[in-house]
């Protein structure tokens, strides 16, 4: 498939729901006919509402959440990965290929291992090393990548600071040497000088391990300065996705439109130009037919309000999708 | 007029394997009625631990030293021990929203039976009014729909959904004081701008006072009226929100503020702080931020001199390093 790394093809992941054990059962829709493909050595951003499934939709990339309907495949150099008919072979290697940062570098370390078990670990699973020796090396070798001394693998995580503990959980989702990186709110809980260090690395890794990034974030300005692509959800759907600088300078989408504006300004003096965003979000069990966005749209169109638009992305310019009714 | 919150001296320590680590040392801070102070720092500066001290959250491995107060409403917290006291501070006075929104609410217990019986605790009322105040409550938090959402469990809501309510069993009580522990982190955009202006009206027409923690100094710029800077279990500037952001003296905080990724500007590469955090294992002796500082004043590079703010602009505190940190560009 030349390059890109990952097709995701008319993806779909529902949950089941019931209210109680006599009620019957619904579906939660929480990722709907998504279609994405992510360029080799791409930082692909994927940015939306609270609950509009990217961290589901991460995950049913990595092969960690079932895929209700569609398929995702995997385009590695000598074969492609189909996620959903994968035996416990092909899942074991698949495995070693994509890997998850965690968003909370807190949470995410057992507190009574060594820095070098933590890091280790990965590779003792799946069994990647023959040796102890050889693990050492691997170890320091992507420690001393990721720029922890060597004299820090012998403690335990609780004496780091977040950003040094971040830097664990990325040598150790590293490790395996994956090709692959879902890192999702991996900054989130930084401060901002952290952050950008953090961030940094992330670039640098990338060129030097000729990595794949998949970065689900919740700050725009972030995702504006480290992806080159960046795709919009609300309510399980892409509703926007494009080259992030043109994305972010000619925002097409009203929902987009309105997340920039919401950026909140450094400058205390400078009063919100939000646009306000009224009217409920509509629910994951009940999505509003035609446009998901309609029941809070500013400005909808004469077609959109009785819900007669069907979702469907077009091409607005070169790379540049948009739902279709802000499209035109 | 006395404040609404003053923290004065305080320093919390926990015990551990490796020995003591000092989280907070030496901070004061004070919140008046209807004001907010934001706190923003480095991760692990101790922005958590101080807020949960003013509630006596801190676990048993916790110690506070003797000359240290928290003063509440003229009482001092540090000093309460009955259980009656400390109903008054956690839930009662003092309400609080967790860094983790998940974290406050119990899985397997309805959202409306959580704060119904929260309400039961600290209010002299009836299951019936409880109901009536919470419903209430969501309905002024934006939540459409309030009478089933208040029969629904924290999974069912959204993300957006589960911060709010959250906002309004933390306000249902009334409180004196509301420390929001990074209430929005976890949301886009658009729902953080309407959670902040929600939060902004409430605290205007109750006259409470807030202290909210967050490392976006965005949202600080539109919630905060006075704001600390804290690095490493210290506070190294506070003052007027204005004047910290747009005449920020201490090099932590102007590092901060240069480390911000600016979206009108995507050539600019991020530049963080140079160097790295010491483990709070091993704390700097003198000035906490000395390891990395980029001013070159010998005395304070040598851990000589001691940490100490001083005033350079009538509210504006900074921390001296003889005075360098107010003088230095
Ligand atoms: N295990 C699950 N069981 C049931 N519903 C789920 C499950 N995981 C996610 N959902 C639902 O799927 C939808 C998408 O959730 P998801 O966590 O992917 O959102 P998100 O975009 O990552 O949100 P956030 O920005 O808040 O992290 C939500 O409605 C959520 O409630
Ligand atoms: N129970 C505990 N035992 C030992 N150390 C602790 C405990 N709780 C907190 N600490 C340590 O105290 C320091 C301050 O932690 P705190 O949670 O207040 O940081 P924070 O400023 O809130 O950071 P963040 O922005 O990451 O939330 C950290 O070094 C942390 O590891
Ligand atoms: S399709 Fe119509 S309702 Fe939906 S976002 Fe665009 S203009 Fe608004
Ligand atoms: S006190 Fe001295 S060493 Fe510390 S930050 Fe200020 S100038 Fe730098
Ligand atoms: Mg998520
Ligand atoms: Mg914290």
């Amino acid at each position: 498939m030349g390059d890109n790394l990952i097709s995701v093809n008319n993806v779909s992941v529902n949950f089941d729901y019931q209210e109680n054990f006599i009620s019957k059962k619904q579906k939660i829709h929480a990722v709907n006919n998504i279609n994405i493909k992510i360029k080799k050595g791409s930082f692909f951003g994927l940015v939306g509402e609270s609950g509009s499934g990217k961290t589901t939709l991460g995950r049913a990339i990595l092969g960690a959440n079932k895929i209700s309907s569609g398929n995702v495949i995997f385009h590695d150099d000598e074969r492609d990965y189909d996620l959903t008919d994968m035996n416990k072979q092909d899942l074991k290697e698949y495995r070693k290929k994509a890997q998850l940062i965690f968003q909370d570098p807190y949470a995410a370390l057992s507190p009574r291992m060594t820095v070098r078990d933590i890091i280790a670990e990965p590779l003792e699973v799946m069994k990647i090393t023959n040796s102890r020796q050889e693990t050492d090396e691997r170890v320091r070798d992507i420690a001393s990548k990721c720029r922890l001394n060597i004299e820090h693998l012998r403690r335990f995580p609780h004496a780091f600071s977040g950003g040094q503990r971040q830097r664990i959980s990325i040598a150790r989702a590293l490790v395996s040497n994956p090709k692959f990186i879902v890192a999702d709110e991996s900054v989130a809980a930084l401060d901002v000088s952290i952050q950008a260090d953090i961030l940094n690395l992330l670039k640098q890794l990338q060129t030097e391990l000729n990595l794949t990034y998949l970065f689900i974030s919740h700050d725009l300005s972030v995702v504006a300065h480290v992806c080159d692509v960046v795709a919009v959800m609300y309510l399980g759907h892409i509703v926007e996705m494009g080259p992030s600088r043109e994305l972010f300078k000619n925002p097409k989408h009203s929902y987009t439109k309105a997340l920039l504006s919401s950026i909140p300004s450094i400058d205390p003096e400078k009063r919100s130009e939000a646009i306000e965003l009224k009217g409920e979000i509509p629910s994951a069990l009940n999505p509003p037919p035609g446009c998901v966005f309609r029941t809070r749209c500013p400005n909808p169109g004469v077609d959109c309000k009785g819900g007669e638009i069907k979702m469907g992305l077009i091409e607005v310019e070169p790379g540049h999708w948009v739902d279709q009714c802000c499209a035109l | 007029m006395s404040h609404l919150l003053e923290v004065k001296n305080l320093d919390v320590k926990f015990d551990t394997d490796e020995g003591r680590i000092t989280a907070v040392e030496n901070i004061s801070l004070s919140v008046d009625q209807g004001e907010v102070l934001g706190i923003v720092g480095e991760s692990g500066s101790g922005k958590s631990v101080t807020a949960k001290s003013i509630m006596k959250l801190n676990p048993g491995n916790t110690s506070y030293n003797e000359d240290a107060e928290i003063i509440l409403d003229n009482e001092n917290v540090l000093q309460f021990t009955s259980k009656q006291d400390l109903k008054k501070i956690r839930g009662g006075k003092v309400s609080m929203i967790f860094q983790e929104p998940m974290a406050s609410f119990a899985p397997a217990i309805k959202i409306g039976a959580q704060m119904v019986e929260q309400l039961l605790i600290h209010k002299n009322i009836n299951k019936e009014e409880a109901k009536s105040i919470s419903i209430n409550m969501l309905k002024r938090v934006g939540i459409a729909d309030a009478e089933k959402r208040f029969n629904q469990y924290a999974f069912e809501l959204s993300g957006g959904m589960r911060q709010r309510a959250m906002i309004a069993m933390a306000l249902s009580t009334m409180p004196k004081l509301l420390l929001a522990d990074e209430p929005t982190t976890a949301l886009d955009v658009t729902i953080q701008a309407q959670v902040i202006n929600l939060i902004k009206d409430i605290i205007k027409e109750y006259q409470m006072g807030v202290i909210f923690i967050t490392h976006d100094l965005g949202v600080i710029a539109q919630v905060a009226d006075h704001v600390a800077v804290m690095y490493l279990g210290s506070v190294v500037e506070k003052g007027p929100v204005n004047e910290i952001l747009k005449n920020p003296k201490h090099p932590y905080t102007k590092g901060l503020l240069q480390a911000l990724p600016d979206i009108n500007n995507l050539d600019a590469p991020l530049s963080p702080i140079p160097g790295n955090i010491p483990s709070p294992l091993d704390r700097p002796t003198g000035c906490v931020f000395r390891t990395r500082c980029p001013h070159h004043n010998p005395e304070g590079k040598d851990g000589k001199i001691e940490m100490k703010l001083i005033e350079v602009e009538p509210g504006h505190w900074v921390d001296q390093c003889g005075n360098k940190c107010g003088q230095n560009g």
